[in-house]
């Protein structure tokens, strides 16, 4: 009963001091997070005193045991439906910023919804709340089975699905605001930055913790890749982070560096944030998704030790090619340069090693959508990890820079493979985490794969014809000397592909729109009557012994 | 097993000690980053030294943060790259020193609208205040969101002084006098009749007038435009291109 009394006046003083700092916050904004974060802790004070098993407590009885024999799947079942619902709702806003790009009246005249505010909200909801919460989902699913071993620090391991869910609450509803460090992809300000720290901690506790006591003596491949992604992001994210608050009890900090200093500080993060958050912990979950919906071991180990520690210690160095030409002194440049075409070789060698996983199997593209998908999501990560280092030479970077190119390179890996992977994934999480024989219907999943597949060729093509178009537009000279093109015009020539890239994205989004139907279905228990997605053949005559039959 | 325990080292250590993975890993990543970023805050010729660099005024400042809050940086670059046709378009190349201020940096990385790294001085105040009002007033192709707010909103900066304190521990050179006049200095310079006193002496170039037509108070209107109009104008970079070939001061191709 102690404990009890001590957790909920906890949560109480908590919630109390987040009001205090409410009250005497410097900035409106400010203000509103800490409301949001006392809310958080009357939620778990609410959480604390309906949950608790008072009969026990009564009894002097501790809580029972959970069950040893099962593996510790709730956060994981919390984590795969975060994840459609933030898939969803930062693929919404994708979709109405490229419909703004469009017609501009959709920017409402409101500084909530305008372009500069809704943009940061896309990238980190994609990013950090749709990928974050797969990647923390699934990174808990592969690290219990593949060590044998239930999740250490059960309650740290919840604390951790929370604790990210406020992170995200705090960094969306800041961006509406107007709260950012205008440092892209990683815009929340200086007190959620502490905040994703403490909780990444925690991440990195269980993680290990469970590898800890694993009951296998091999820390199998996936789980490289999700200890690089951890540790990588943790050091990323605190170094690209620090800076002086003006006030403890408002929102706007100083970053610590300036200028040239900053500026690769910044894509140091910013292209490791793609290599790791968006490439090694993707891996993983490649790793060990798809050689479980194959049924097939992984096509060579060797290959997986040399692409691991090739991939984590190349990807670090291709920061400078996003500032190509700039004031960066030019070995950084070219360093960066030479760093990112190399990084092309690691890459692949991912992309082989998944690819060839389906040795023996490769008949399953035609039989499930499930496998499907993850071909094309390495297809996707194969294409992409050569678009980019063929853009990050100095020669492309002077025409692609600064265009719609890169916004068709980034999307054709964010929706190619991170999206791809991911539902794959979850198609496949769904049925085993709620314990249903399938899902509700294969034949949708074919049509998400196939809605999603002709949204991203909508989207890819109309951004590379879009970024080489003002890219030659901007540097166009005419006979006379002068430059032909004025600005205006070349944001007057992006009309029709701004309209074919929005159509693409809804595409995209519409073949995820029918997932959640799917997902919603099978956790519903229905199972859909449809025709199988293949028949085996059988031919009755054929199917006897053959006869021996003497020679006469 | 691929990897042969007898060579003295084998993968199978490394894959069966988390400690010593983790170590590895983090030891691998760490190595990209210390050779390529750390020597940039020691190389002397990484910042080349320009006449004319001063930190922001509090004013410019505010409207600095307001160019951040509204998410300027996603559409609009503030780094002109040494090509002909960006030299022609938007001015000088930019140069490092332009930027040592910028706690952050604001370079951008998309050009959805134009480069802005010059944009000071190439319009007047009455066009700003217009543009960000209703911008396809003043350009019909564009599409820019509106943000005529701006123009409503009085500016609430709090105490300013706090956000010089900030940025001179970050090592803006900021003096005792500038911090303490912060406050004063944004009246001084966004409204003529408050008097200058010796704010232009304290920040070179400053410019001091009304700059959104509504003299009676300080818009966010007014700080942002502040902020625009002395983008790219503190450096005579004519004079400060010690790289360049004589003869070829434009268009370094």
């Amino acid at each position: 009963m102690d404990g009890l009394v001590t957790k909920a006046g906890g949560w109480l003083g908590l919630a109390l001091l987040a009001f205090v700092m409410a009250a005497l916050a410097v900035d409106a904004p400010f203000s509103a997070h800490m409301i949001i974060v006392a809310l958080a802790c009357l939620a778990m004070l609410w959480a604390t005193i309906s949950r608790a098993d008072y009969g026990a407590l009564a009894r002097g009885v501790l809580k029972m045991p959970a069950n040893q024999g099962v593996y510790d799947d709730d956060p994981i079942r919390w984590g795969v439906i975060a994840t459609l619902f933030w898939g969803i709702a930062g693929m919404a806003a994708g979709l109405y910023i490229a419909l703004q790009l469009a017609f501009p009246a959709l920017n409402l005249n409101l500084e909530y919804t305008t372009f500069g505010r809704l943009r940061p909200l896309h990238t980190s909801a994609v990013i950090f709340a749709f990928g974050g919460n797969a990647l923390i989902a699934t990174s808990f699913y592969v690290v219990q089975r593949t060590c044998r071993a239930r999740l250490a620090f059960p309650n740290l391991a919840r604390f951790v699905f929370w604790g990210y869910q406020l992170f995200i609450v705090l960094a969306a509803t800041g961006y509406l605001m107007g709260v950012t460090e205008a440092k892209e992809y990683a815009e929340p300000e200086w007190y959620v930055d502490l905040w994703l720290t403490i909780v990444w901690v925690a991440y990195l506790t269980v993680f290990v913790g469970t590898i800890v006591k694993r009951r296998e003596p091999h820390i199998y491949v996936a789980n490289w890749f999700y200890l690089s992604f951890i540790v990588t992001i943790a050091m990323l994210h605190i170094v690209n982070n620090l800076s002086i608050p003006a006030s403890f009890l408002g929102s706007k900090s100083y970053a610590a560096f300036a200028g040239v200093q900053d500026a690769l500080t910044q894509w140091w993060y910013g292209h490791n944030a793609v290599g790791f958050f968006l490439t090694a912990g993707f891996l993983a979950m490649m790793y060990y998704f798809v050689p479980k919906q194959a049924e097939r071991p992984v096509y060579s180990y060797r290959l997986s030790i040399i692409h691991f520690w090739s991939l984590i210690f190349l990807y670090i160095w291709a920061g400078p090619h996003h500032l190509h030409y700039t004031a960066l002194p030019d070995w950084a440049q070219t360093l960066g340069m030479v760093f990112s075409v190399i990084l092309w070789m690691p890459s692949w060698g991912g992309m082989i090693n998944g690819l060839m996983t389906l040795n023996g199997a490769w008949d399953k593209i035609r039989t499930d959508p499930i496998i499907r998908m993850m071909v094309m999501a390495l297809a996707f990560y194969g294409m992409s990890t050569f678009e980019g280092p063929m853009m990050s030479i100095k020669w492309v970077n002077s025409m692609s820079h600064y265009t719609d190119w890169t916004i068709g390179h980034v999307h054709s890996g964010a929706l190619g493979w991170n999206g791809m992977i991911t539902f794959a994934c979850v198609y496949y999480l769904v049925p085993r985490l709620w314990g249903r024989q399938r899902l509700y219907s294969l034949r949708m999943v074919n049509w998400h794969f196939w809605l999603a597949t002709v949204g991203i060729v909508f989207y890819a093509a109309s951004m590379w014809v879009a970024g080489i178009m003002q890219g030659l537009m901007w540097r166009e000279y005419g006979a006379d000397g002068y430059l032909v093109y004025s600005f205006a015009e070349s944001v007057a020539a992006m009309h029709p592909m701004y309209l074919i890239r929005a159509a693409g994205g809804a595409m995209y989004l519409a073949g995820f729109l029918i997932m959640i139907v799917n997902v919603w279905a099978t956790l519903a228990g229905r199972v859909r009557t449809e025709k199988p997605m293949t028949e085996t053949p059988y031919n009755a005559a054929a199917d006897r012994p053959l006869v021996p039959v003497p020679a006469e | 097993m691929a990897t042969k325990s007898d060579k003295g080292f084998s993968h199978k250590k490394v894959e069966r000690n988390v400690t010593l993975l983790g170590a590895l890993a983090l030891l691998t990543v760490t190595i990209g980053g210390i050779v390529e970023i750390a020597p940039l805050f020691w190389i002397d010729n990484t910042v080349e030294k320009v006449e004319g660099m001063r930190p922001y005024t509090p004013l410019e400042l505010a409207g600095r943060n307001i160019y951040m809050r509204e998410g300027c940086y996603t559409c609009h670059s503030q780094m002109i790259r040494p090509f002909r046709d960006e030299v022609e378009r938007y001015g000088h190349y930019s140069l490092a020193a332009e930027s040592m201020y910028d706690h952050p940096f604001q370079w951008g990385s998309k050009r959805t609208g134009p480069d802005l790294a010059r944009v000071g001085g190439r319009y007047s105040d009455e066009w700003h205040k217009a543009h960000l009002i209703d911008p396809r007033s003043v350009v019909p192709e564009s599409i820019m969101p509106p943000y005529a707010f701006l123009a409503e909103r009085e500016l609430q900066t709090g105490d300013m002084a706090n956000d010089l304190t900030a940025l001179y521990r970050v090592g803006v050179p900021y003096t005792k006098a500038d911090i303490e006049k912060a406050n004063d200095d944004i009246r001084a310079q966004a409204d003529p009749a408050a008097g200058a006193g010796d704010l232009q002496k304290r920040y070179p170039k400053a410019q001091v007038r009304d700059f959104d037509g509504d003299p009676g108070r300080v818009t966010e209107m007014d700080a942002l435009i502040a902020y625009l109009q002395m983008l790219g104008t503190l450096v005579d970079v004519d004079k400060a291109a010690p790289q360049e070939r004589p003869g070829e001061t434009e268009a370094a191709r």
